[in-house]
């Protein structure tokens, strides 16, 4: 498949999903993501796949921990209130080590909020998501070329580190039609020696389980898991740098707020304001080293979001005082405009990031 | 080319039927006083006829939508308005579909009215670029569903073949041919196909088969 195909956001996450050797679906319908279902709904028949619309979040999240338990790859997605709903299913899939991919296209909240864009679940998405010492990694496309690729890459990840991967999009990441090339390499599943699969009498068999009787073997366990952790921050930063070369002021931006900060860099460059941007793609791990590194030279940073300022935590964590961390931010379904960050960056020029 | 007093716009989700259905529309206007479109797409709550309410109201262009269209009141709701396509007959009426079968469902509740007074399109849209139109076989098979469930024929194809802002004119002249073929697979004739604005210069002269059409702005 050379030829480039024209895809909303939530069809190339399904069609990527299928790439990846992904036959089961199990989900609840949710505005603004509900086409990745209705994607599957249609594909699944025709390949021999599962298409089950599940009667809650709650249901399909378990299907998720069933499917995985047997060594197949399996996703599910939502969309925010869906993805509080799946919170204990996350929790019970970091405490049995298993693989999946969950997709939070996110809207406004909190509460039943609304149907348009938000990024307000950073922190639910990157400190845990559940009850429990845990972490999922996070990646944050903002492009459906990348909706499609960090899907392939999401389930590889998850199965190499036995943890869920969240795709972190957005509303307006998955309504949005763009052109895409579905042309790229994907991995086949690893071998799962783990995975409930029958014995066949002839080894030990497989236990998945996130219960343990004795405390001093469930501490261990997370200490085990927090090594791995601590390996996938150091090998598995995922960002982009956007004319940080001379910036001395920086913006920090994922998904649709990088596509708004990225306009608002080129009209501030023209000015000759000498600002940049880094982009986490992995929101975690955090590229804190790139931020810090950044620090050494940049005057301000910006955290550009659609949430009351969620992300800029992580940032002023990594710049840990160097420079002043400032947020320009729309919440509650709204968009910043190229207007309101070019403004942003302005100030910060006049206050001396200049 | 006599119009028709009913025009119907459906396809595959996404083929670009509601910016069709605007600017076919928009042209009725200029030969006609009366003119209603009436979106009753009860799947998508984005990207409704609503975004050109301010544009069709220049032009002297009834809309007809669900008050909740574009707001985050996210029910599949069908105005009771709608019906002044059906029921007023001095009007020249344009129908935006949802998307696929699940769309045109709501099109079978005004199908009765609609082939008694036979004098009717129906046309399908087709963009070749979308992953599940991409031959043939496909193509047919979200026609079938959609005359399944709306209880229409479809009486004419439009080719809005189309990579969003990437598209460029070889995309468009190579389009052609696969959308003459699955109109004539389908037996319906083929009507043209639109392009963007921003192309419409590599196609001078070419308005008869390649008609410029508006973009309606997105969110």
């Amino acid at each position: 498949m050379s030829e480039k195909v024209l895809m909303k956001g939530n069809e190339a996450i399904a069609e990527a999903a299928i790439l990846a050797g992904y036959r089961h679906y199990f989900g609840y319908p949710i505005t603004p993501q509900t086409e990745i279902a209705a994607y599957m709904a249609k594909r699944m028949p025709k390949i021999g796949g599962t298409f089950l619309q599940a009667e809650s979040e709650v249901a399909a999240i378990n299907m998720v921990y069933g499917v995985s338990a047997t060594g197949k790859r399996v996703m599910t997605s939502s969309s925010s209130p869906g993805i509080s709903l799946k919170g204990e299913g996350l929790s019970y899939l970091a405490g049995a080590d298993l693989p999946a991919l969950v997709v939070n296209v996110q809207r406004g909240g909190p509460g039943l909020g609304g149907i348009q864009p938000s990024q307000s679940d950073y922190f639910q998405a990157t400190k845990g998501g559940a009850h429990g010492d845990f972490h999922m990694l996070v990646l944050a496309p903002a492009s459906v070329q990348e909706m499609a690729e960090l899907t392939v890459k999401g389930f590889a990840l998850a199965d190499k580190y036995r943890m869920t991967s969240m795709i972190l999009a957005d509303g307006t990441m998955g309504q949005m039609m763009e052109p895409v090339s579905l042309d790229f390499e994907t991995e086949q599943a690893p071998e799962k020696p783990w995975a409930v699969t029958g014995t066949k009498l002839q080894r030990k068999h497989n236990i998945v389980n996130s219960l343990f009787l004795k405390p001093e073997e469930l501490e261990r366990t997370n200490f085990e898991r927090y090594e791995r952790y601590k390996y996938i921050e150091e090998n598995e930063v995922m960002y982009e740098e956007y004319m940080m070369e001379d910036a001395e002021i920086c913006i920090a931006a994922f998904g649709i707020a990088a596509r708004v900060s990225k306009n608002a860099i080129n009209e501030a460059r023209a000015k000759g304001i000498k600002v940049g941007m880094i982009r986490p793609i992995t929101l975690w791990p955090f590229p804190t080293k790139q931020f810090a590194k950044a620090a050494e030279t940049v005057k301000q940073f910006i955290s550009v979001e659609l949430s009351m300022g969620q992300m800029i935590e992580d940032v002023r964590l990594a710049v840990n005082g160097k420079a002043p961390v400032t947020l320009c931010n729309r919440a509650g379904g709204m968009i910043p405009s190229p207007e309101q960050v070019l403004a942003a960056i302005e100030d910060a020029a006049k206050k001396g990031g200049n | 080319m006599q119009e028709k007093r009913i025009t119907i716009f459906s396809g595959h989700y996404g083929s670009g039927k509601t910016n069709i259905a605007v600017n076919y529309a928009l042209r009725l206007r200029e030969k006609h006083e009366k003119v209603a479109i009436a979106d009753i797409d009860i799947v998508n709550p984005y990207f409704r006829t609503k975004d050109s309410e301010e544009l069709l109201r220049l032009h002297g262009v009834r809309l007809i939508c669900s008050s909740y269209a574009n707001s985050n009141v996210d029910i599949p709701a069908l105005p009771a308005e709608m019906y002044a396509i059906t029921d007023d007959k001095s009007l020249y009426g344009v129908l935006d579909v949802g998307g696929d079968e699940r769309g045109a469902l709501a099109l079978g509740r005004l199908a009765p009215a609609i082939r008694e007074e036979n004098n009717y399109e129906m046309v399908f849209v087709l963009n070749k670029f979308r992953p599940l139109t991409r031959d043939l076989d496909s193509a047919l098979t979200v026609m079938k569903e959609i005359e399944w469930a709306s209880g229409l024929s479809f009486t004419a194809l439009i080719n809005n073949s189309n990579l969003g802002a990437e598209t460029t004119e070889h995309d468009v002249r190579g389009s052609v041919a696969f959308a003459k073929e699955v109109a004539d697979a389908a037996e319906i004739p083929f009507w043209y196909t639109t392009v963007h604005e921003s192309l419409s210069s590599c196609f001078a002269g070419e308005e008869a088969c390649y008609r410029p059409i508006l973009l309606q702005k997105r969110m």
